[in-house]
């Protein structure tokens, strides 16, 4: 897969060009540029550190959002084994936009539920752009009772820019799909983790995140609205989402200090795009061991604690 | 008939004056939907709806109280909450202050217990002018309670929407409010007690998507625009014009995601049949 660099990566980029190239002039002639090419590896792997570790909220906002970003099916791959995927919601359609199926992690049966984007254009235009319509979302409710049903743990994957904003989608009761599925998750009787691992979008991706255990990579944002939307709402200039997504607080970090986030998981120096199998590594330690607490709850106390994370949250002036 | 009076319930607090929003002052109005200038009174006699074409107009939620319950029933419950800038968010502590001017609330909606038909009710409704009933902490908090309380006393509850979505300047604390009503509502069920969600223009986004769709009945008044994503936002995204009457009532009827369509001056009559079927063991 081709890397595509973001605006402020361009650094990164540029000096990643010069180490190829000189790579390339090292294996076609007679000069040995080894030592310099260490070098500039140096510096290029110090700059990136540098650049991830003061990303401003918008610069994290299009993080979530890379191009290259691995998405659900792709940690699917790597932390999961014998996926089965299941399709359709029995009523109207399968929705690309969101994946669902039945798979083990380290031998242990498990129901996992996703956001689905595309990479390619073609791929991009079959998911939706990971968009869901409320098939996707029932077809999530199907499942989400398929794993209740049968006893096994629930692992969501939050990753998308919001439910679709369709003709269509108003007909068959987008906003309806969402609420029950935030209804059914919150007294689902089995275990139930979520991870945000790309773009939060609102209530399109909330449907997919009641849960005992919400982790959220280092680089992942969740939000009530998208930066530019709020710029259009506040200034009538979506380019200001950069301001936008200071006031919205949508990081992982910022979320973890409002309590709605109860873990950020660490990604590679660069983000989750510039090595996915670490990343991937990284995620599986920390859903293995919250699922591993979260097992360990016996049912009733632990829908009675998912009612009380979820209650708990707002802040308010009480008399 | 006691409902006519312009006046809040008597038991509603006293700080709120009385607040006419969409009709203003003066002997005639013109109505929002037909244009027509019709006399004032006559508007006022008619649940402030247009008599030439049953528009309802939107009105705010200590006007709407005394359509929906028994007449002087109604106990607000207060819960003593406020709104709190916690974000630090542009604008927000005075767009508060001008809404609290405008409405007489603290937020978005008013909460208590009534009875209507003679049976007790857990009741929230909403209020539009209030910051375009927009649902951070405090109106997801109050309307919680309010499920709750319907759970300790085992009666039904009623809520009335109308709200433009999820309110911003609360960033994810607004949107996890969704998740909060939801869950509330779904213990509600578990329960064994009734909800009926009534819809009123216009109410959309995270309403929409969270407590409002949940009801176990769900009723909406004549033409309101009900949907998740805002008309504009849909246009922008399919580039195509929208069909007439799109994120009508009456549109939702047609497609299955309501059960009934209810003019404001049956509401009341309604919900007190739908109640009388509740309480029969
Ligand atoms: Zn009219």
């Amino acid at each position: 897969m081709a890397q595509e660099y973001l605006e402020f990566e361009k650094p990164i980029a540029e000096l990643e060009k010069k180490i190829e190239e000189l790579t390339l002039f090292t294996s076609s002639g007679n000069i040995d540029l080894e030592e310099e090419i260490l070098k500039l590896h140096k510096k290029s792997d110090q700059l990136r550190a540098e650049i991830y570790s003061r990303l401003s909220p918008w610069q994290k906002a299009q993080i979530s959002r890379h191009p290259n970003r691995p998405y659900t099916l792709d940690y699917i791959e790597a932390i999961l084994t014998d996926f089965i995927e299941m399709h359709g919601d029995r009523a109207f359609a399968d929705d690309p936009a969101i994946v669902c199926g039945m798979a083990k992690l380290e031998g242990m049966p498990v129901v996992v539920i996703g956001h689905q984007k595309g990479r390619t254009t073609k791929e991009k235009i079959f998911r939706n752009f990971g968009m869901p319509n409320p098939e996707g979302y029932r077809k999530a409710l199907r499942i989400m009772r398929f794993a209740e049903r049968f006893n096994k743990p629930l692992i969501t994957f939050i990753d998308t820019p919001g439910a679709y904003p369709g003709l269509g989608a108003e007909e068959r009761g987008q906003g309806e799909s969402i609420a029950r599925n935030l209804a059914v998750m919150s007294q689902l009787k089995v275990p139930v983790l979520t991870v945000v691992i790309g773009e939060g979008g609102s209530g399109g991706a909330l449907a997919l995140g009641v849960a005992d255990r919400i982790l959220m990579l280092e680089h992942s944002t969740y939000s009530v609205i998208s930066p530019e939307g709020c710029a259009a709402i506040l200034w009538n200039n979506g380019s200001k989402a950069n301001e936008a997504a200071e006031l919205l607080k949508i990081t992982a970090q910022d979320l973890f200090q409002l309590k709605v986030a109860d873990e950020v998981v660490e990604e590679p120096i660069g983000g989750a795009h510039r090595d996915p199998r670490r990343a991937a590594e990284l995620l599986k330690e920390a859903i293995s061991r919250n699922l591993a607490e979260i097992r360990n709850i016996a049912l009733p106390d632990l829908i009675q604690q998912r009612y009380e994370k979820v209650r708990r949250l707002g802040m308010f002036d009480e008399l | 008939m006691a409902w006519f009076k312009k006046e809040r319930p008597e038991k509603l607090g006293s700080e709120a004056p009385s607040k006419k929003v969409k009709i203003p002052e003066g002997l005639w109005v013109k109505c929002d939907n037909c244009k027509e200038i019709i006399y004032r009174k006559e508007v006022e006699k008619n649940f402030k709806v247009c008599p030439k074409c049953d528009y309802h107009f939107r009105i705010s939620a200590s006007e709407r109280l005394p359509f929906l319950v028994d007449e002087g029933s109604f106990l607000e419950v207060e819960d003593g909450l406020s709104p709190k800038d916690f974000l630090n968010f542009k604008d927000y502590k005075d767009k508060l202050k001008s809404s609290r001017k405008k409405t007489g609330l603290k937020d978005a909606v008013i909460s208590g217990e009534a009875r209507i038909g003679g049976h007790p009710v857990q009741i929230v409704v909403m209020d539009f002018n209030f910051m375009g009933g927009s649902m951070g902490s405090v109106v997801g908090e109050k309307i919680t309670r309010a499920v709750e309380r319907a759970i300790e006393k085992k009666t039904p509850f009623i809520a009335v929407a109308a709200s433009g979505g999820a309110r911003m300047q609360e960033g994810i604390l607004s949107l996890m409010q969704m998740a909060k009503t939801s869950a509330a509502t779904a213990r509600l069920a578990d329960a064994g007690l009734p909800y009926i969600s009534i819809l009123t223009d216009p109410t959309f986004g995270g309403v929409t998507a969270s407590f409002a769709m949940l009801g176990d009945l769900i009723i909406a008044e004549p033409k309101t625009l009900i949907g998740f994503a805002g008309p504009r936002v849909i246009e922008q995204t399919i580039k195509q014009q929208l069909p007439a009457g799109f994120q009508r009532a009456e549109f939702l009827l047609e497609h299955g995601m309501i059960d009934m369509i209810v003019s404001r001056k049956d509401m009341h009559g309604t919900l007190a049949k739908v109640l009388e079927f509740f309480s029969n063991a």
